[in-house]
């Protein structure tokens, strides 16, 4: 918010009859929560956005703010516990300064956010650095409480040193009392909430919670400050300890289950047999087929994509419509109702078929990739 | 024809319906299947036709030619969206001819048979009415009920069990008397009463079960349909018709299993019907405010997400908002975002419903994915977009044991980082249960019918 306003041009591009103006360029380091609102503050006015960050698993983040991730060419992971940075080797700050003495030559605007918990910010930003900048560039330096980013950073002031307009606020806050007010009662709110998980006005002080244990500084007259680290909040996923079977849980459980699936089996066996005990022969034959018959509609029905059910419903209508033949025989009847009836049902069941296979054949035309 | 020739060309046609079945098992082979369905059906025809005990080809021809023209102009006009409905017509018709074969079977005096045989084949006829009939008036009021000519309100009279079950033994009584009269030649009184009676199963049946079972009912009576032309099969000792109807028959009961299954019902409970009005007195009430979206600021939201996952419901067969949906996915899509479609299986008022919507409006089906698909996917999706629906989005059928809809799965599009949820107001769906998703902190709602608000989110991603 502070930014544009001391900066003085467009943030985005713009092209116009008199030219193009390039838009800003922006370098935010430390992707934290402060960064990841610069990003999202500076990517809003239509600057071009890049940042910087140790912990490989923000790029994500980064990149889900449409921001550009700058990679460094070296393998070292900066993730500390709870989502903070911690300090790097000598050989990685020398390829980190690097690469900002070279982005510095290009940006407009740099913004620093990196912080390490409880030691002084480390130095980012050279003089040399803010020298090679253009004229008229700022830089904020949101570490400025604890040091700053930069050499020149003068803790509480804006500087203007080689034509670089150098912000150091460490009271950032107060000059947006209404925001950081609301935003701090929001975070009381949020903390009250876990304090009374009831609902009730009542406070449970849960030391599991991790916000609530580290809030806490005294309970029941003990000391509890400083709390244990809290756990990585993003952190890669860690491959899962492989699934240890028990096989003789397995062995009884499908005992149990299998008693189940054969109860229904033997049932059925004991109605065929009942059946087949007294139909004569020729139904039997006809049941031999039915009951095959119903078993490859069972495999093949298993089949169809569940996409295609409405289809399969009017497919399966028309091909019901099948019952025409048994009209079909009876039309020819000598008796006159006979032959009505049968008229009727041929009638009704080419309806049947005529318009199931049409409007599956239309359904299934409109399925495309 | 000889006798063994018919026989063959039965062969040739059951092998037909059973590749036309087998072929919907994906998009790409499904429309030959299709084309099997419709050579089977024409071989079986012709082959019953020329079998030499048809000589009445002036009233065969007339029937077939009027019954086919009825048939292709219904299924040439209809709207995708009434496809729920145009089934169940459909099955009536099937149940219907079912009872007017079993009838003209009954009055056929040419059948001599004896004994043992002679009391099954009576018996077959009878069961073969049964089924006709109750697959004939239940298919008119599921009809009725989606087209909602009849409300989709589940009609429970009192005892209703019982009566269903004094129904029952009724039509076994009579079967019993029908079995004494049709020993001498007799037996038509009992045979009409039956009728009578199974009909007014059939609608008491379907009455009792609640709008949104009704993909369970439809299918189910898609079910009967084949089991009736199975009986008839039986009767008329014919392999064709028992081998295609009990294709049918399995077919709508696995569909019947799978829509249950995703609903978590028992089978019996909905067919006793009456779905959301035993419990619902007990589960939470849904607290809280609702935090209202326009269309300008659904736009916003939507240019600034890349993942993104639509929902669509009953509303948008309502709404005829398809169309409209596609035109906004085309254009997101172009602006290189993803986007995907979640479809629940009981989404829409027949199984599969939502999908034929979806093609209709030309979705690639290659985006369209089943929920348990896609379910665990939801946390990388930014925007999720609910359609008019309700029940299928409910995250109370997961954690509040106390809700009729406990247990059954959901899609968890609460766990997308922002849900839209278009409805036209704050009323529960056919379940009658609140949903606590529409006053979760990460839920906006967007009133309004689908398909106007559908058109004002478009205009603002154009403009």
């Amino acid at each position: 918010m502070k930014r544009p306003s001391i900066f003085g041009r467009f943030f985005t591009g713009q092209i116009t009859a008199a030219g193009k103006i390039p838009p800003a360029k922006v370098l935010v380091i430390g992707a934290g929560v402060a960064g990841l609102a610069a990003i999202g503050a500076a990517k809003g006015m239509g600057a071009i956005v890049r940042a910087f960050d140790t912990r490989p698993e923000v790029k994500e983040q980064i990149e889900s703010m449409d921001a550009e991730f700058l990679m460094l060419d070296f393998a070292e992971d900066g993730s500390g516990s709870g989502g903070y940075a911690k300090t790097m080797s000598p050989e990685f700050i020398a390829a980190e300064m690097a690469l900002f003495a070279e982005q510095a030559k290009d940006v407009d605007i740099i913004v620093t956010t990196a912080l390490i918990p409880g030691k002084p910010a480390p130095k980012l930003i050279t003089e040399a650095m803010v020298q090679s900048m253009k004229p008229g560039s700022v830089i904020v330096d949101l570490a400025a409480e604890q040091g700053g980013n930069c050499e020149l950073t003068e803790s509480g002031k804006v500087v203007v040193k080689n034509q670089v307009t150098l912000i150091g606020y460490t009271d950032l806050p107060s000059r947006l009392a209404t925001q950081s007010s609301q935003l701090y009662s929001t975070n009381l709110r949020h903390l009250l909430t876990d304090l009374c998980p009831e609902k009730n006005g009542t406070v449970f002080v849960n030391m599991d919670d991790e916000v609530i244990r580290g809030a806490t500084v005294i309970k029941d007259g003990a000391i509890t400050w400083p709390a244990p680290p809290p756990k990585l909040s993003a952190a890669p996923a860690q491959a899962k300890p492989a699934p240890v079977v028990s096989p003789v849980e397995t062995n009884a459980s499908s005992s149990s289950s299998l008693i189940k699936s054969l109860m229904p089996l033997v049932l059925g066996g004991l109605a065929l047999f009942g059946v087949g005990a007294v139909a004569p022969e020729s139904f039997m034959a006809h049941f031999t087929v039915f009951v095959l018959a119903c078993f490859v509609g069972y495999q093949v029905i298993w089949n169809v994509t569940p996409a295609l059910h409405t289809p399969l419903m009017s497919v399966t209508n028309a091909i019901s419509g099948i019952i025409v033949i048994g009209a079909i025989i009876q039309v020819s009847s000598s008796s006159w109702l006979v032959s009505i009836l049968a008229a009727l049902a041929i009638l009704m069941a080419s309806i049947n078929i005529a318009g199931g296979f049409l409007v599956t054949r239309r359904m299934l035309a409109m399925f495309r990739k | 024809m000889s006798h063994s020739l018919v026989t063959m060309s039965y062969i040739v046609a059951t092998i037909l319906f059973i590749l036309s079945l087998s072929g919907l098992s994906n998009q790409e082979t499904s429309r030959r299947g299709n084309y099997y369905g419709m050579i089977g059906m024409a071989i079986a025809i012709l082959a019953t036709a020329l079998s030499g005990s048809v000589t009445a080809y002036g009233l065969l021809v007339a029937a077939i030619a009027i019954g086919a023209t009825i048939g292709a102009k219904a299924a040439l006009k209809v709207e995708m969206t009434q496809m729920p409905e145009l089934v169940a017509i459909m099955h009536s018709l099937v149940g219907m001819a079912a009872v007017l074969v079993g009838y003209a079977n009954f009055l056929d005096e040419s059948i001599q048979l004896n004994g043992a045989e002679k009391t099954i084949h009576e018996m077959e006829i009878y069961i073969g009415v049964l089924i006709g009939a109750v697959t004939f008036s239940g298919s008119v009021i599921a009809f009725g009920k989606l087209s909602e000519k009849i409300s989709g309100k589940p009609l429970l009279l009192p005892a209703r069990h019982w009566l269903n079950l004094a129904l029952l033994l009724l039509v076994i009584a009579l079967g019993y008397w029908y079995m004494q009269q049709a020993a001498t030649g007799g037996g038509m009184v009992p045979l009409l009463l039956m009728t009578l009676l199974a009909l007014a199963f059939g609608v008491h049946m379907v009455m009792a079960i609640g709008g949104a079972d009704m993909p369970v009912v439809v299918s189910m009576l898609n079910s009967y349909s084949g089991w009736a032309a199975a009986a008839t099969g039986f009767m008329l000792n014919n392999d064709l018709l028992i081998v295609t109807g009990a294709l049918v028959g399995s077919s709508g009961a696995i569909l019947s299993y799978i829509m249950c299954k995703a609903m978590n019902r028992n089978f019996i409970s909905v067919i006793a019907g009456g779905f959301g009005t035993v419990s619902g007195a007990s589960a939470a009430v849904v607290e809280g405010e609702v935090q209202p979206i326009d269309a300008e600021e659904t736009a916003a939201l939507l240019l600034a997400a890349k993942n993104i996952m639509i929902i669509p419901g009953y509303g948008m067969a309502v709404a005829q908002a398809q169309h409209t949906v596609y035109e906004i996915t085309k254009l997101l899509r172009d602006k290189g975002k993803k986007v995907g479609f979640g479809i629940h299986p009981v989404a829409g008022r027949m199984p599969g419903h939502m999908n034929v919507l979806l093609a209709e409006a030309k979705v690639p089906y290659d985006i369209v994915f089943e929920m348990d698909e896609i379910n665990e996917d939801f946390p990388e999706v930014d925007v999720s977009i609910v359609i008019g629906a309700n029940d299928i989005v409910n995250p109370s059928a997961l954690d509040d044991p106390n809700s009729p809809i406990a247990g059954m799965p959901v899609l968890e599009c609460w766990k997308s980082e922002t849900t839209i949820v278009m409805k036209r107001s704050m009323a529960s769906g056919y379940a009658g249960v609140g949903n606590p998703l529409f006053v979760m902190e990460n839920t906006r709602m967007l009133f309004g019918d689908a398909n106007a608000m559908l058109q004002a989110v478009l205009k603002a991603l154009r403009g």
